[in-house]
């Protein structure tokens, strides 16, 4: 089930818009792959994140996955209760799981991004 | 071959199960151009002549001197009940404990060793074990640039001198810059890290400092003022590395106290013995807030199913087998058998008697220096130290040699040791333990003594 | 609140009891330390536990009873041949003039093992086809990373400073891409092709002028010979790059294949699974290093050395300038080179042979017996191990890899290497080695197509193993999220000592 009112890229990061800000997670799909979510690694606020390149990492017990920002912006704000509560991404991926929130650079560049349905279709496809 | 398991007929039994002729068959995919001649190694030797074989090869080797040589590794007494443990084979002949149902026994003697050599180190987190002191001091190294993401190691010329050499071999491959603190030439302080040269190396604003590497004891066996050391590089936002001896921690401060960020060292006197440099044991301990950058394996405290208390390998995203290139070291095979003696030995020597081995070291030092100076040879150095030090003598090297002759083993001359020291020129470093006797102590002094006249006395012919 | 299941043991610091132990060493005379100040002193003692004799024998045997081990069992642990380790080799490593040589000994006081070391480098030499080797690294990834640094110094001394990358095969070791990293190489990372060897195109597409170093694991992770290997080693020298040779599965190969011979530059040994010296529990082990003549000069010191009067000695701290440098303290893992020593000697060249010619045979007749019921992804024929998958399996019963893995300990083996190398769904990696009889290689066949048969008639069985191990399977997540990594209890109180 993908939320319909997010963007989504291929690498199975989630980004919801909002006014000139944004919200940038992992999707349930990334979370169930990876298993019980154990650690993750994001940008403290001020730093920058750059389209398509990696910004963070999340560990579980036997796999890590870098983290790719869907698109280029300042970090506003990182997650810190990710750090005490890593299993919240397992959980609650699109709410209290949520990453980082970045001040947009650019908002042409969601256009690139996938939407819910095309999303739904890449995970169909395994 | 020695060990075959099988019987007349089995090779025939597999081959007609596998549905081929001849072993041979079974390596045809190796290219015909590409495979190898006979091999010109020796026959086989059967056990009976194999043992005779090493039983010469040990007996070549001179174990039977008058020992005063440390400069890193260390004579101990391990009680008789280390080796017996050690030679079960659920211990030995098990491997990483990758199946943690059946692996009990090595996750939580890992479990207790972390836990124990926390208490030495009064820092919180262990690594279940690096190769030696000085892999763990490189180690170390690298988790202060990582921690910092800075690029530039400060070491004290008074740590070992294979540590330094190990790491700069680490650093530069990683494109670090590890330059060195002097030692002070001259005065009271002589022979321990010059603090004001180490102000001095961490005041460039250009050139951050990512950690400070001094070791105590130091590598001359002076006592460092650690709290100084701390003190400047956590002033100019480096962390700090103390290298460590073991057995000492029984009765110096731990680095935790004075403010170390990381303990890294060498944990052969730990019940390991001496067997020419290894397998020994490096220890890695650092701040819970470095956790996510200590190298190595970690075992942690868990629950099974069932609620039953167990324990696992944990934080396992950080190593090689799961993050590959992004890995902090590539570290796999570690040394958990020699971490395995040195819990059995702490265990069985207990918190009383590890102290009463340093103090018994100390004890006899000072009874060997007192000697010494008798004998004519003082020490070199005025500072403090627990059970090593430096004396002079005139021709350290003539001497050292004309004493294996006298049954002596002079510890080492200071120029071997550290070549490129001029302030250590004419000396011998000399170490005490708890097995060092007074009649060998009286057998140093009057071979020195005998040696330094007859000195004078070609000294005077000349 | 946990509790202490029936066969496990309390830890150290709950036997403890102030008063217990001591005796081993005589008191030192009163003030041994008033010499050293305060304020290098520590404040309190720490609290290690206290504990009879009699109280650590009886822990140490019992937690060790709940360990695996060679000696208790078949561990068919696919990448780190867990083959019989000779209990002469035990011995002989604790020969008091081998366990007692201090490693800063004058050379003259260590000739016997230096003697014994220099003999053993000629012989590793002579098994790899390499000119000289290096006995001082301390593990496989240890020599890893020596033989990359040395591949790193002979691009620098020919002024060839653009090389920064170095290729490694998707299913290789994850040592091979860290070392990479430590070195400060990039990584660039070369598919398999569908018959489990490199694909020779990309390979060849990846290759150039950036090229430091090929990294191939030989037999491959997935226990195949790569029968390209000569147009590998072809290209990887005519672009100017040089090649490294994992020796994780030189068990396969003995007097087979000489790798330097065939034309690889560096290999490093693992002496504790090729040359039987023990695993320890997680090590220790060996990395010998094997060189071809051209980076001889970037060997990491010190070297043993023979002189023209026969004398061993080892070489001086900046003999030889060209060197790597060191790689740590002192000369190497002595003790264990000692136990390889013996069993290479105990085999001879035709011993060794037939170790893998054994290893290679007990491999194949696993995967023949097991293609029945299990997924053998390639048909060729093995080397010393292969890749069982249960894909199958779990998409007709939901039993996965990990869930036959534990049922295995149940029915009393160690399971195989899972879930390695990543390019097989639901694999597993199995290496019986030369020294396991019929008996047991059948009976292992017997229990895995048993819980094939399980998988099917009664799942749940098979996914809640073990069943009969000390613990069932532990929580993992909690371990890692809430790391508990050392004794907490209350603080042992240290009673004054008894005297």
């Amino acid at each position: 089930m993908v939320p319909g009112d997010l963007h989504y890229t291929k690498e199975h990061e989630w980004i919801r818009v909002e006014g000139d800000e944004a919200v940038i997670g992992i999707t349930q799909y990334a979370a169930d792959q990876l298993g019980d979510i154990v650690f993750v690694e994001l940008p403290d606020a001020g730093g920058a994140l750059e389209q398509a390149a990696t910004f963070g990492v999340v560990e579980s017990v036997k796999a890590v996955s870098d983290l790719f920002a869907p698109v280029s912006g300042e970090v506003t704000a990182a997650n810190d209760g990710l750090g005490s509560k890593p299993e919240v991404v397992n959980t609650d991926p699109y709410g209290e799981g949520w990453m980082v929130r970045v001040r947009l650079a650019d908002a042409a560049q969601l256009d690139a991004l996938l939407d819910a349905a095309a999303y739904e279709q890449l995970i169909a496809e395994g | 071959m020695p060990y075959g398991p099988h019987a007349a007929d089995d090779r025939a039994r597999m081959l007609e199960t596998i549905g081929v002729g001849s072993i041979d068959e079974l390596f045809e995919d190796i290219p015909a151009a590409l495979r190898a001649g006979p091999l010109r190694l020796d026959d086989p030797e059967p056990e009976l002549e194999l043992s005779a074989r090493l039983i010469r090869l040990a007996a070549r080797n001179r174990v039977d001197l008058a020992s005063f040589l440390g400069a890193g590794a260390y004579r101990h007494w391990t009680p008789a009940v280390v080796d017996q443990m050690l030679l079960r084979g659920e211990w030995y002949t098990a491997y990483t404990p990758y199946q943690p149902e059946v692996s009990q026994g090595t996750l939580q003697s890992i479990y207790e060793y972390q836990s124990m050599l926390a208490e030495l180190t009064g820092l919180d987190v262990v690594s279940a074990s690096h190769y030696d002191g000085g892999a763990a001091t490189a180690e170390a190294a690298l988790m202060t640039c990582r921690a910092t993401r800075r690029e530039r190691i400060l070491v004290s010329r008074g740590v070992h001198p294979h540590y330094r050499g190990t790491l700069e071999t680490y650093a530069d491959g990683a494109g670090l810059i590890a330059d060195e603190i002097p030692l002070v030439a001259d005065g009271p302080q002589a022979g321990t890290t010059d603090l004001e040269a180490l102000a001095r190396l961490l005041a460039d604003p250009a050139r951050p400092v990512a950690g400070v590497v001094a070791a105590q004891p130091n590598v001359l066996g002076l006592l460092e003022d650690m709290p100084e050391v701390g003190r400047l590089a956590h002033a100019a936002g480096a962390l700090f590395v103390s290298v460590i001896e073991p057995v000492s921690l029984a009765v110096l401060a731990p680095p935790g106290e004075y403010g170390a960020d990381i303990a890294a060292g060498e944990g052969q006197p730990l019940g390991i013995p001496l067997q020419y440099g290894g397998p020994y044991l490096g220890i890695v301990s650092c701040t819970e807030a470095l956790v996510r950058q200590i190298p190595g394996r970690l075992v942690g405290q868990t629950t099974d199913l069932d609620g039953r208390r167990a324990f696992v390998m944990t934080m396992r995203a950080r190593e090689q087998d799961i993050r590959r290139e992004k890995a902090a070291s590539n570290i796999c095979t570690n040394q958990a058998l020699l971490a395995l003696a040195a819990s059995v030995y702490l265990a069985a020597i207990g918190p009383h008697g590890l102290r009463d081995v340093a103090a018994a070291g100390a004890a006899r030092a000072a009874e060997l220096e007192a000697a010494l100076a008798a004998a004519g040879a003082r020490r070199l150095h005025d500072g403090a130290y627990l059970n090593e030090f430096v004396v002079r003598v005139p021709d350290a090297r003539g001497i050292h040699a004309r004493l294996l002759e006298r049954g002596v083993l002079a510890g080492i001359p200071t120029a071997d040791l550290i070549p490129d020291e001029p302030a250590l020129a004419g000396g011998l470093l000399v170490c005490a333990t708890e097995v060092t006797t007074t009649a060998e102590i009286e057998l140093f002094a009057t071979a020195l003594q005998a040696e330094l006249a007859d000195a004078l006395v070609a000294g005077g012919a000349r | 609140m946990s509790v202490v299941g029936e066969r496990l043991q309390p830890t150290l610091f709950e036997l403890s009891r102030p008063g217990r132990g001591g005796g081993k060493i005589p008191h030192p005379p009163a003030g041994a330390l008033d010499r050293i100040p305060p304020g290098a002193l520590r404040a309190n003692s720490p609290a290690l536990p206290e504990l009879s004799e009699p109280d650590v024998v009886r822990h140490y045997v019992n937690l060790s009873t709940l360990n695996y081990s060679v000696d208790s069992g078949f561990y068919p642990l696919g990448s780190c041949t867990m083959k019989f380790n000779p209990k002469l080799n035990e011995w002989a490593a604790r020969l008091p003039g081998f366990a007692g040589l201090h490693p800063m000994a004058p050379d003259a006081l260590a000739q016997g093992t230096l003697e014994l070391l220099f003999e053993l480098e000629t012989m590793l030499a002579e098994v790899s086809g390499m000119e000289a080797v290096t006995l001082q690294p301390a593990a496989g990834a240890h020599g890893e990373l020596a033989g990359i640094l040395m591949i790193r110094a002979y691009h620098r001394s020919r002024g060839d400073l653009g090389r920064t990358d170095v290729l490694v095969p998707d299913s290789s070791h994850g040592t091979n891409p860290a070392t990479a990293s430590m070195a400060g190489f990039r990584t660039r990372t070369i598919p398999s092709a569908p018959d489990g060897g490199v694909d020779l195109d990309a390979f060849k597409a990846a290759l150039g002028a950036k090229t430091a170093a090929i990294m191939i694991t030989n037999p491959s992770t997935l226990g195949l010979f790569e029968r390209q290997i000569g147009e590998l080693l072809e290209a990887t020298h005519a672009a100017g790059a040089l090649a490294y040779m994992d020796g994780a599965n030189l068990n396969a190969i003995l007097g087979r294949f000489r790798p330097g011979e065939a034309g690889f530059d560096v290999m490093h040994f693992n002496t504790h699974k090729t040359f039987s010296t023990p695993h320890g529990g997680g090590g220790p082990g060996a990395g010998p290093v094997g060189v071809r003549a051209n980076l001889v000069p970037f060997l990491p010191s010190p070297r043993v050395l023979r002189d023209g009067d026969g004398a061993y000695r080892l070489e001086r701290a900046g003999e030889r300038p060209t060197s790597i440098g060191r790689m740590r303290s002192f000369f190497g893992s002595t003790g264990v080179l000692v136990r390889a020593y013996a069993y290479i000697r105990a085999h001879g060249a035709s011993g060794l042979r037939e170790v893998s010619d054994d290893a290679v045979l007990a491999a194949n007749y696993l995967k023949a017996r097991l293609s029945s019921a299990y997924l053998v992804p390639f048909e060729r024929a093995c080397k010393h191990e292969f890749v069982a998958s249960a894909a199958d399996i779990k998409h007709r019963t939901g039993v996965r890899t990990l869930d036959i893995a534990k049922r295995l300990i149940d029915k009393g083996y160690h399971p195989p290497t899972i879930y390695f190398p990543l390019t097989v769904e639901e694999g597993m990696l199995i290496e019986p080695t030369e020294t396991e009889s019929l008996e047991t290689l059948d009976g292992f066949v017997d229990a895995l197509l048993e819980i094939a048969r399980e998988a099917e008639t009664e799942p749940d069985t098979v996914t809640s193993a073990p069943h009969t191990a000390p613990v069932r399977r532990l929580d993992e997540a909690t371990a890692a999220r809430q790391p508990n990594l050392r004794w907490r209890g209350a603080p042992c109180v240290l009673a004054p000592c008894p005297d």
